[in-house]
């Protein structure tokens, strides 16, 4: 396993408002991450985790701060830039799971390919193929209105992974599931982790945190502690300082 | 790519079918009007011209008409001679009288009119033979029995087995020998049918029917070179000189002149296809707003959609392009109803009004054309919005 670092935060600050109603939601949070971790972001509300995940999901820009993606320096890119950086390198999976309603499993999952320039054989074949890493292939045709929960994330996933992408953001991707399906969830994101993808998710159940190699947790805006070599039947690792 | 977008835009078209049919209303209707206006005015337009053409171009009908004390003085011979030689530039010049006869051939009847006329008034209204020969001079003086038949009343009471030439006809009880048929002259408005006549001598005519010397009206036939107003100047002078009109008497006799008509009825269909283009105008700019109206509401309801698409890493004009093809795709969808509407109306009023359906194929791209562009300028403003949306605020909205 490599040891270069994919993600780099230094000093990243987050601002919301302005003046009186002005609101500091990250106050300095210094972040590194290799590639090919398994990082869990956790922390109460308001901690700032969200706002870092929007920042490493190239959604929103900091307000101070170097964030380097891939030895990028992605605070000074453009809308447009940081959009296809998206499209080339990020697959994103979200609590609700944010399907496109009334459209089929693998149109759904063909979507990032689109902005790819693909063709349409190519496109679906692509797209049936990552179906069939989540194990849904025979629910292709089918509208996420059709399918479960655990459906409809795993599709999710599976739109996620379509382009290969270096690193997976999943923000709370259990939060609106059983146990169970959870569970699946999980195990599934392992088995991924271990194919070499770099995965970042956010949650604050510490059950679904056991699953990461590494834990990160938010407080008041800054990081408050790391944990490493999280994971049973993984050789532990140390904390290295930072 | 932009067959996805297409193919995106009639998907998310057709899901809401009703919607899209009344947001596209009045771009239908803008452009069903247009086109119907455009298709009418020119079969109008094509109709008059025809029928003046049947009148013989350059050419000036001469009526007598009543005075307001009542009095009606009709023309004679002499007038037509006066017109003859006194005014410059007359090539024919020609007086008609008519009458409603039972025409009898073979045991049939028919009801027709008789007109006495000479050969000059064949040249003046330029109608033409199919077959036979015209009035012999000494026919024309004599007012000979001899007829030249209408198409329609060869049609109606003669065998079209064999040829009408030398066959004897009877006009009311005035036996006369057919000589000619005539080609088919069309109809003037309000004259009746021009094709259902019969011609004879003028002198006949007026001796054995009329009983007086009497001509109804005079045709006029002038070289192109003289101006219409020139020769309607000259006409009125003569004819009021020789009907003695004092200065502040109004004219007793009226004249019709076949290029004025023509350009009366032209400017007449111009002024209403303006207003009617005007109307369209206006119902396209409703129909825009009704656009932008509804893609504004779309951009609203998919912003889920939108914030997904960003995430993905859609570009913002990737985006605004989507829903631009929408706002073009429904305009077109309602250009092309507009001109599948106005094909079936214009089919439809020309033939219950009897005009001749000219398509007009410049108008119908026009109108599709200003459809997209209706498209492109309404939608642009809601494409806009949605390519601005920031991603994370999109992905929250409920």
């Amino acid at each position: 396993m490599t040891r270069e670092p994919i993600i780099e935060l230094e000093g990243i600050t987050k601002t919301f408002g302005h003046g009186l109603g002005a609101f500091q939601a990250l106050k300095g949070v210094d972040l590194a991450i290799e590639r090919g971790d398994f990082v869990a972001v956790m922390g109460p509300s308001g901690s700032g985790k969200s706002t870092t995940m929007n920042i490493l999901g190239c959604l929103d820009t900091p307000t101070s701060g170097v964030f380097r993606f891939l030895g990028t320096e992605v605070q000074s890119l453009t809308r447009d830039q940081r959009s296809l950086l998206r499209r080339k390198y990020l697959g994103f999976v979200f609590q609700g799971f944010n399907l496109l309603a009334r459209t089929s499993a693998v149109e759904n999952v063909e979507l990032p390919l689109i902005y790819r320039g693909q063709g349409k054989a190519e496109r679906r074949e692509t797209a049936l193929k990552a179906l069939d890493r989540v194990g849904l292939v025979p629910w292709a045709e089918h509208t996420p209105a059709e399918l479960s929960g655990g459906q409809q994330q795993r599709v999710a996933i599976a739109r996620a992974l379509v382009t290969d992408p270096d690193v997976l953001l999943a923000d709370e991707p259990t939060g609106n599931l059983d146990s169970e399906r959870s569970l699946e969830i999980m195990e599934f994101l392992v088995e991924l982790n271990k194919t070499g993808i770099t995965i970042l998710m956010v949650t604050h159940e510490a059950e679904m945190a056991q699953f990461a190699r590494t834990v990160v947790h938010f407080k008041d805006g800054v990081v408050d502690s790391i944990e490493r070599g999280h994971r049973s039947g993984q050789p532990l690792e140390q904390a290295e300082a930072h | 790519m932009f067959g996805t977008t297409l193919m995106l835009a009639f998907r998310e078209i057709t899901r809401h079918i009703l919607r899209s049919f009344l947001t596209t209303l009045g771009i239908i209707i803008g452009v069903a009007a247009v086109i119907t206006m455009v298709t009418l005015g020119k079969g109008v337009t094509a109709d008059i011209e025809e029928q003046i053409s049947s009148l013989g171009a350059n050419v000036f009908f001469v009526f007598p008409i009543a005075t307001d004390r009542g009095q009606f003085r009709p023309f004679d011979e002499r007038d037509v001679a006066a017109v003859r030689e006194q005014i410059a530039g007359v090539k024919f010049v020609a007086g008609q009288v008519e009458r409603n006869v039972i025409a009898f051939h073979n045991g049939q009847d028919w009801r027709s009119k008789v007109e006495g006329v000479g050969n000059e008034f064949l040249d003046a209204r330029g109608i033409e033979l199919e077959e036979g020969r015209r009035f012999t001079t000494a026919e024309e003086t004599s007012g000979a029995n001899v007829c030249i038949i209408g198409p329609t009343v060869r049609e109606e009471i003669f065998p079209s087995s064999s040829s009408p030439i030398g066959e004897r006809m009877r006009l009311d009880n005035v036996a006369c020998q057919v000589i000619a048929v005539y080609k088919t002259r069309g109809s003037v408005g309000g004259s009746g049918d021009d094709d259902n006549a019969v011609l004879m001598p003028l002198n006949n005519v007026q001796r054995r029917f009329m009983g007086n010397d009497n001509i109804g009206y005079m045709v006029v036939a002038y070289d192109a070179a003289y101006s219409s107003r020139a020769m309607t100047l000259a006409l009125v002078d003569l004819m009021r000189e020789r009907r003695v009109l004092l200065e502040g008497q109004a004219n007793d006799f009226n004249i019709v002149d076949t290029a004025q008509i023509n350009e009366t009825i032209a400017g007449t269909v111009g002024v209403m296809t303006g207003v009617v283009a005007l109307i369209a105008a206006i119902s396209l700019i409703v129909g825009g707003v009704g656009i932008m109206n509804i893609m504004l509401v779309s951009v609203t309801e998919r912003t889920r959609e939108i914030g997904i698409r960003l995430a993905i890493g859609a570009l913002a004009r990737e985006v605004q392009l989507q829903f631009l093809t929408e706002a073009v795709v429904l305009c077109c969808f309602g250009g092309l109803i507009g001109i599948l509407l106005a094909l079936g109306i214009s089919i439809a009023l020309t033939s219950a009004i009897d005009l001749p359906f000219l398509f007009d194929p410049f108008i119908n791209v026009l109108s599709f054309v200003i459809s997209a562009v209706i498209g492109i300028v309404f939608g642009f403003f809601p494409a806009r919005r949605a390519s601005k949306l920031d991603p994370i605020e999109a992905l929250r909205h409920e």
